[in-house]
């Protein structure tokens, strides 16, 4: 089994956890910023908004803290993927440009013309996001080409590869559907029966894909069904993942919003637990040669030392991170008002 | 053009853009509490919207902060992924405490800061305020902990050899407490503090000229000129301290910032000169004598090393270093003397009648800005040939995998986004500074706003 006592260990899961942090938090906010231009007048695009808008940059600071906790844990996958990934990364850095400063500048003038465009941008941004994250994972899974010093040998063909794309489309989705469920949560009266009929489509689009890249996994990555062949407990998983998905329904038809968005984040949760059962413990996959060049969490880890210090850092701080987290979100729960401090 | 002087470009023109915004979110962080503290103590409303209208302008140098942040950590890896591998084991600790201490921190209490005027009580919301400007200030520390640990490393040994050669830490607050990095630590802060004051005097001085909104100009003009002239001050000493460590730390970077050729004693402090690198002197030089000397070592007849000590190969820019030095210590200057001028005439209450000091007010918001972007240029360009010094050279530390025409593509794409960025920052700064200061809130319905409009109506304002 997985050797807890290992710092290793230790520290990828903290990586992880702020990894699922991410995705359960800004997922929700890359789904309304999908989701909002599909909506027609300017006061339901406002409601959108702001019901991520106190929220979504603190989101984002996940992301942030998980790559720099990669940086300082795993400094050799910190660099290896970057440099590998590099024009998908320059796209998503693009994008989460383009929606930080969209949702901004957007309440900044009343001009129709002026606000269309922030929200094309602030839609292709998220969307950027989405597809991008998706990419990068996808490549993870299917492995790059990597020499001895543990550097990218390929191009940028090499990464262009369907399954990637695929799981870039399941990404997109995913977070789609995830944020039709949290703007059901966020709204009320009229608007909140017009977005009941919007989380449909989003989840059979999500069911769709999903059951496309579970075909497409089980096909053409044989080392991601090889832990589950190894550890049949594993599996429970898979299927806790679809009991989640088919309870989210469920909840919406008996009208509890929060529990179907409860349902859809543990959906996430066992998603990227299923991703990195599959992989684990490598990071970084070597087509050319898995078993000596892949980096692993053992191969590619900081010193001993730091990843103590980290602990510490990790242990100090994330309880006082979880708090004001909590504490941020019960002063702007229940559904969104708009006053004059509004995006 | 190759992958180095590419990839150099990138984080040049990355690191410079950022820098504008997160000076101003520090600097304005430290104002809003200042504001927001005399609201809690007077209940003088005006000082409640004060707090409101900087809020705003701070949130928008935050967003483009953050959105400009982001960029610079991927950039390590994506560009400068061996570097990265050098010293991820020391450097990448102080950015993982930056994301856990600072960055929640500050985006946390961001939101109750923005959007919670009406959704949380007076204190809470100010608790929130000085929690932001912690949160700001933290972020400050860990990323000049990081750059202060590349240019004095310390608390460290290098395991490994060749590509394989890493960092490791061997004592953590030996790395923290790096022989530079507290002194430089308190000279961005400061830098910092500059930006955002001067910001507040070059809008209140606006609005001065124009004859609008003077109640609020004169209060904010007030914060400002004393948050200036305590920083003017403060930073003469701490930038004293800083060319000190640099003296005894880095002799390469004090030799090309005073253009030094040759090794001698007793050097002279130049204020102004022409450096002629062919003949490598300085030409028309103003000096003062044997004041560099002291200054750097606290003796008149100490030795300077030239540099002719060093390969001339791995000399840094000499003359660009030389005039970029000479400009920030002449913005120092210029907001030395306009910080004390502004408080002795806003003292006697005859600020305004002196458009001329109100213009150059105006424009002063542009001084801090080139201090800091000059003094940051001195410091990292100063450390050529050395991205770690003495540890690793700057085209060592490039990316293997990346290509020319990679990074080309991403300059583009940066310089683009980025031009399109400043302009709207210009544009929306212009318009919100154009609208002014919302006189009173209309919106009444919590009972921190029904407060307030009692309060205003009890307060005598002596300015009136």
């Amino acid at each position: 089994m997985i050797p807890l006592d290992s710092l290793e260990v230790g520290w990828f899961a903290v990586f992880v956890f702020l990894l699922i942090g991410y995705a359960i938090l800004d997922g929700f906010d890359l789904g309304v910023g999908m989701l909002h231009l599909f909506a027609e007048k300017d006061e339901e695009r406002r409601l959108m908004l702001n019901s991520i808008g106190p929220v979504w940059d603190g989101n984002e600071v996940w992301l942030v803290t998980a790559v720099g906790a990669l940086f300082a844990g795993f400094p050799d996958i910190y660099a290896t993927m970057l440099s590998a990934f590099y024009i998908p990364i320059m796209i998503l850095l693009f994008g989460l440009i383009l929606r930080a400063v969209s949702i901004e500048f957007r309440s900044k003038q009343p001009m129709k013309g002026w606000r269309w465009a922030w929200d094309i941008l602030f839609f292709l941004g998220s969307l950027m996001i989405s597809l991008m994250l998706g990419v990068i994972m996808g490549n993870l899974i299917c492995g790059i080409p990597l020499d001895a010093n543990k550097e990218f040998i390929g191009t940028l063909e090499t990464i262009l590869h369907p399954y990637p794309f695929l799981v870039g489309i399941l990404s997109v989705s995913l977070f789609a559907m995830h944020g039709s469920i949290y703007i059901l949560m966020k709204t009320e009266g009229e608007f909140h029966d017009k977005m009941r009929r919007w989380t449909n489509p989003c989840m059979i689009l999500f069911l769709i894909v999903y059951a496309v890249t579970t075909i497409a996994t089980l096909i053409y990555m044989p080392h991601m069904v090889e832990t589950f062949r190894d550890r049949p407990l594993f599996f429970l998983v898979a299927i806790i993942n679809i009991l989640f998905v088919a309870n989210i329904p469920r909840e919406i038809s008996r009208g509890r919003d929060a529990w179907a968005f409860i349902s859809s984040a543990l959906n996430i949760v066992c998603l990227l637990a299923l991703y990195a059962m599959g992989t684990y413990p490598e990071i970084i996959r070597s087509v050319n040669d898995p078993e000596a060049l892949s980096l692993t969490i053992y191969n590619s880890a900081s010193s001993k030392s730091t990843l103590e210090i980290l602990f510490l850092v990790a242990f100090i701080g994330m309880p006082l991170v979880i708090a004001y987290t909590l504490v941020v979100y019960y002063i702007f729960h229940g559904k969104v008002k708009i006053d004059p401090h509004s995006y | 053009m190759d992958v180095l002087t590419l990839a150099r470009f990138q984080f040049a023109l990355t690191i410079m853009f950022h820098y504008i915004f997160p000076v101003l979110s520090i600097g304005l962080g430290l104002i809003m509490v200042l504001m927001e503290c005399i609201y809690l103590k007077t209940g003088n409303a005006a000082y409640l919207r004060m707090a409101q209208y900087w809020t705003k302008i701070f949130a928008l140098t935050f967003a483009i902060g953050v959105a400009t942040g982001i960029v610079m950590e991927f950039e390590f890896g994506t560009n400068w992924a061996t570097y990265s591998r050098y010293v991820g084991d020391v450097f990448g600790s102080a950015l993982a405490a930056e994301g856990v201490f600072a960055f929640f921190l500050e985006s946390g209490f961001l939101a109750i800061l923005i959007f919670g005027w009406n959704r949380v009580g007076k204190k809470l919301h100010f608790f929130s305020t000085v929690m932001v400007c912690l949160g700001a200030h933290f972020s400050a520390i860990w990323i000049v902990v990081a750059n202060s640990w590349m240019q004095t490393p310390a608390g460290f040994h290098v395991v490994g050899e060749g590509l394989q050669a890493r960092a490791e830490i061997t004592s953590f607050w030996e790395m923290v407490f790096n022989p530079s990095s507290v002194i430089r630590l308190i000279h961005v802060i400061l830098g910092c503090w500059l930006a955002g004051a001067f910001l507040v005097i070059s809008i209140a001085a606006y609005y001065m000229i124009k004859r609008r909104y003077l109640i609020f100009a004169r209060h904010s003009m007030r914060i400002g000129l004393l948050v200036a002239l305590l920083s003017c001050v403060l930073q003469l000493i701490a930038g004293d301290q800083s060319a000190k460590v640099v003296a005894k730390y880095q002799p390469s970077k004090l030799a090309a910032l005073e253009a030094i050729y040759k090794t001698t004693s007793g050097v002279p402090l130049t204020l102004y000169g022409l450096v002629n690198s062919k003949e490598e002197r300085i030409d028309q030089a103003v000096q003062i004598p044997k004041l560099l000397s002291f200054l750097s070592f606290g003796e008149f007849d100490a030795e300077i090393k030239g540099l002719d000590q060093i390969p001339k190969e791995d000399w840094p820019n000499v003359s660009a270093l030389f005039y970029a030095y000479r400009m920030m210590l002449a913005m120092w200057g210029l907001m030395l003397f306009l910080a004390l001028i502004g408080i002795y005439l806003s003292h006697k209450e005859r600020l305004e009648a002196h458009p001329w000091i109100l213009r150059a007010m105006v424009i002063s918001v542009a001084f801090p800005q080139i201090a800091n972007q000059t003094g940051w240029y001195c410091a990292e360009s100063g450390r050529y040939p050395w991205i770690v010094y003495g540890l690793l050279r700057v085209s060592e530390g490039l990316s293997k995998a990346v290509t020319a025409n990679q990074i080309l593509a991403s300059v583009v794409m940066f310089s683009a986004v980025y031009l399109i960025l400043f302009l709207l920052f210009l544009y929306l700064l212009n318009e919100k500074v154009k609208h002014g200061p919302d006189e009173a809130e209309k919106d009444d319905s919590s009972p921190y706003h029904a407060l307030h409009h009692l309060v205003e109506e009890t307060v005598h304002d002596p300015a009136r």
